[in-house]
């Protein structure tokens, strides 16, 4: 047996991991980063990066054929057509692109790239193949799986996000089982790409996660692309047709392709000997503290693999930050707030506290929101939907939450975000300027609109 | 009659529990200001809390090797007064937030005015945060601050709503110092950089031996001047004539000797005391620790059975043992079993010292520096070579009148050297 010495072992390379490897490898701490399938994890390979070019094939598609039919903006096009095997090589394109571009950065940083499944032998050991690895650190980014449902195994037209992602043709009908963000998300580019979507959600609204105020203007524009919902249904089996309990308890066939099963994501803390470690759990996911340490000594989990909100912009901060504490720095994770996006059409952004969760801090405070109704830019993009909504301290007027439905909102998200790790209060973003015409402004006029008087309503 | 509770405190670097390792009261103690109450450890450091009152303890709130997180009760005690806590604990009442649903009816507001800001003199460092309140800062100042080892909750925020800001970090870094306003050259600037070193292995290990004993032992140390004109000047002869051959021998090797020679009449001082069997034992042979600095910090290599060594011998074995301990490469043996210490600063070793007792040992006997002094002999004024030996003893099993006799004895031996010889 092979066997190899360094300092910090990461296992997983998505984008805790290789952070966590690049952040190191600048630091000068000798690391080695094991990868059992693609570098990048999930959301450079199957997750954010190849759906959100999914989406943009499908929206550009959609407005193509929308102006072939009765274009507002004096476009004439004849009608579109798909290679939807193109649209996916373009996709694996800037995969692949991404994925290169993480290997030369870990390259770059010395980092020692692994290939293999990590078998966990002890909390300084680790085997993968026939090579034994002895760390002092080890880093667990595995990432997250998603959810299967006992009654709707995964294979042929019963598809994960995985296959979604990569379709060989589109089906012409298609039910997504969920109706949070991926579902969504994939729902409607598939509805925009020609298939007929539905949409089955067990709880009483789309996007549950979110208030009912924020999610009406995708509900909406689901009603519109013509997206039909089955709330409050359950789902029973397939047989060929997928069958449904409705609220009242009857059964419904629905016909269908294909079933996108998309109920969610779990920590990935199976086929690793995770078990030999140990370690303290906190339900399915990896027990950590504020620095990322487990409940063993010198071993750290970030990402996906140590709970919610999952999310990658988190697994790198959490990574980055853990290099900074192997080499010595005194750090913490403790962002006032991290930003979760969902690029539904129209996209909807939350950073911070919305409205309940203020309140249910105990926190007294100003709710506004300004419309993009009213706002010039939104008009000029097509959009007239949506809002941003700010929660701020009644008290002394510091942000605590900010919320956007709209398009292109999620863009919105960086300011948002920005504000709220400033500590900023209404007049402080009210007396910034923002540059006009953008959605931006909107922005302003929502905290200026708290203030009570917002200049453009 | 209040009751004052104190809370684990927060030791630091963000540690949410803090193992209590002992406790030194027990419900029903009355206890003073400052009597360390319990020991509590991280994985870094064993910290001492010290009460901050006077006062009847009412509660424990933990057994020992239980983990608990900061912030919670750690002991309550009965005091005269007040007290910090109120009968009635209840949680403050939580008024129903009107709800904000008409936006429209908001008034043109402005935030409700500061509080007038405290003249400059008299800004403590502490500031009263709720003990869950995040204080306002931005990134960069919340990283400052972990770099610099701030507790970011008590630094007074001057920016708007209670911000706290780069410049409050200095401010609060500079309290406590000279308020020098005068423009200062660099050589004399104000400096506020902390450097943080983990307490951990040799270190941490050192500093729980020195703190056990320091708390289980009633040191009492006692310092006598001792005339070496003539053991020096036997030295150097001994030296200039044998040491080519047999090595040049230090004052050590002397000294051990003198220890083994007096220890025949005092063997109550080369004992070993289990206070938790409550057994002295007294042991026959001489195992010297010597007291040494490595580069890791303080080791005691042991010179073993001294009583049956030659001068020559114990100064072989003591550079020996010196080396070894110095390059890491001294075994367990060789760095445990001692029954009594020596330890030496040597030219460094001051006028005075008060060592540490190396438990569970009961006495430890330092050398100071030699220095030439006029002294009076037979009523005349000579320069002598004279040295300190700053002794320690465990009070609980070595009285007062037996640590001086037997300082006295070494004395005796030290000054008239043949004696250590004669048998």
């Amino acid at each position: 047996m092979q066997s190899l010495n360094t300092t910090l072992l990461i296992i997983g390379g998505g984008p805790g991991g290789y952070v966590t490897a690049i952040r190191a490898g600048q630091l000068g701490i000798p690391t080695i980063l094991v990868e059992g399938q693609s570098l990048g994890g999930t959301c450079l390979n199957i997750g954010c990066i190849p759906s959100k070019a999914l989406i943009h094939v499908a929206e550009q598609f959609h407005q193509t054929q929308h102006h072939s039919q009765h274009s507002a903006l004096g476009i004439s096009v004849s009608a579109p057509s798909l290679d939807i095997s193109k649209s996916v090589e373009w996709k694996d394109g800037i995969v692949d692109r991404l994925t290169t571009g993480v290997a030369a950065l870990l390259k770059k940083n010395k980092v020692q790239v692994i290939n293999g499944w990590a078998k966990v032998i002890d909390g300084k050991t680790v085997d993968v193949g026939d090579t034994r690895i002895q760390c002092e650190h080890l880093v667990l980014a595995t990432g997250s799986t998603s959810v299967n449902l006992p009654i709707l195994p995964i294979g042929g037209p019963i598809i994960s996000s995985t296959e979604a992602l990569a379709p060989k043709s589109v089906p012409k009908r298609l039910v997504v089982v969920g109706g949070g963000y991926i579902g969504l998300e994939l729902g409607i580019a598939y509805r925009k790409l020609g298939a007929e979507v539905s949409v089955v959600e067990a709880q009483d609204r789309i996007l549950p996660a979110y208030d009912a105020e924020l999610t009406q203007p995708v509900h909406d524009a689901l009603k519109q692309l013509g997206v039909k919902l089955y709330l409050k249904h359950s789902v029973l089996g397939f047989d060929g047709t997928l069958q449904v309990r409705d609220p009242e308890g009857e059964t419904l066939n629905l016909e269908t392709d294909q079933v996108l099963v998309a109920v969610g994501r779990k920590p990935n803390t199976q086929g690793w000997n995770l078990e030999a470690l140990n370690l303290d759990m906190n339900g399915s996911a990896i027990k950590i503290d504020s620095r990322c340490q487990t409940s063993m000594r010198n071993v750290y989990a970030i990402g996906d693999l140590s709970g919610e909100p999952m999310l990658a912009h988190r697994a790198m901060t959490q990574g980055e930050m853990v290099a900074e504490l192997i080499s010595g720095k005194t750090r913490e994770f403790s962002p006032t707030a991290i930003a979760a996006v969902c690029f539904t059409d129209p996209e909807l952004v939350v950073v911070g506290k919305t409205p309940d969760e203020a309140k249910a801090a105990g926190l007294d405070c100003i709710v506004s929101s300004f419309p993009f109704a009213a706002n010039g830019r939104a008009m000029t993009l097509e959009s007239k939907s949506g809002f941003v909504r700010v929660v701020a301290r009644r008290d002394n007027h510091v942000i605590v939450g900010w919320q956007a439905v709209g398009v292109g909102v999620s863009e919105l998200s960086t300011a948002f975000a920005q504000s709220l790790e400033m500590g900023a209060r209404l007049e402080d973003i009210g007396g910034t300027i923002h540059a006009h015409p953008t959605l931006g402004e909107a922005v302003q006029e929502a905290a200026l609109r708290a203030l009570g008087h917002a200049l453009h309503l | 009659m209040g009751t004052h509770v104190i809370k684990m405190p927060d030791i630091g670097e963000g540690i949410a529990e803090v193992e209590l390792s002992q406790w030194h009261v027990k419900v029903g103690d009355l206890v003073v200001e400052d009597q360390v109450l319990a020991d509590v450890m991280t994985d870094k450091a064993m910290v001492d809390i010290p009460s901050p009152v006077h006062g009847k303890v009412i509660a424990l709130g933990g057994q020992p090797g239980e983990v608990m997180a900061v912030g919670s009760v750690l002991i309550s005690i009965e005091v005269e007064g007040a007290g910090n806590l109120k009968e009635s604990a209840a949680p403050a009442p939580v008024k129903e937030a009107p709800v904000v649903a008409k936006v429209e009816a908001v008034v043109e507001s402005k935030p409700a005015p500061a509080a007038p800001r405290p003249a400059a003199v008299c800004q403590g460092p502490m500031v009263a945060r709720e003990a869950d309140e995040r204080p306002l800062a931005s990134p960069a100042v919340r990283k400052h601050a972990l770099d610099l080892g701030i507790q970011l909750r008590l630094v007074r925020g001057s920016g708007p709503a209670g911000r706290v800001l780069h410049e409050d970090l200095e401010s609060y870094l500079a309290q406590g110092q000279s308020n020098a306003s005068a423009p200062v050259a660099a050589a004399y600037a104000q400096r506020n950089d902390e450097e943080q070193i983990q307490v951990i292995g040799m270190r941490r290990k050192i500093a729980q031996r020195m703190q056990d004993a320091t708390q289980r032992a009633a040191h009492f140390s006692y310092v006598e001047e001792i005339d070496v004109t003539a053991i020096e000047e036997l030295r150097a002869h001994l030296n200039e004539k044998h040491g080519a051959s047999r090595g040049k021998l230090t004052l050590l090797p002397f000294l051990v000797r003198a220890l083994v020679v007096a220890l025949r009449d005092f063997p109550q001082m080369n004992a070993r005391y289990d206070d938790e069997a409550q057994v002295i034992t007294r042991l026959g042979a001489v195992h010297v620790g010597v007291a040494t600095q490595s580069d890791v910090g303080l080791m005691v290599p042991v010179v073993r059975h001294a009583e049956a060594r030659s001068l020559w011998d114990s100064a072989t074995e003591i550079s020996r043992l010196a080396n070894a301990a110095r390059n890491g490469k001294a075994s367990r043996d060789e760095l445990s079993g001692s029954t009594i210490t020596l330890t030496s600063l040597g030219a460094l070793g001051g006028i005075v010292s008060t060592p540490v007792l190396n438990l569970p040992e009961v006495a430890i006997v330092g050398v100071n520096k030699i220095v030439e002094r006029p002294m009076v002999v037979k009523g005349q004024v000579v320069i002598r070579k004279m040295m300190n030996l700053s002794s320690s003893f465990d009070h609980r099993v070595v009285d007062g009148m037996d640590a001086a006799l037997f300082i006295q004895a070494i004395r005796g031996l030290i000054e008239q050297p043949a004696t250590l010889f004669v048998e």
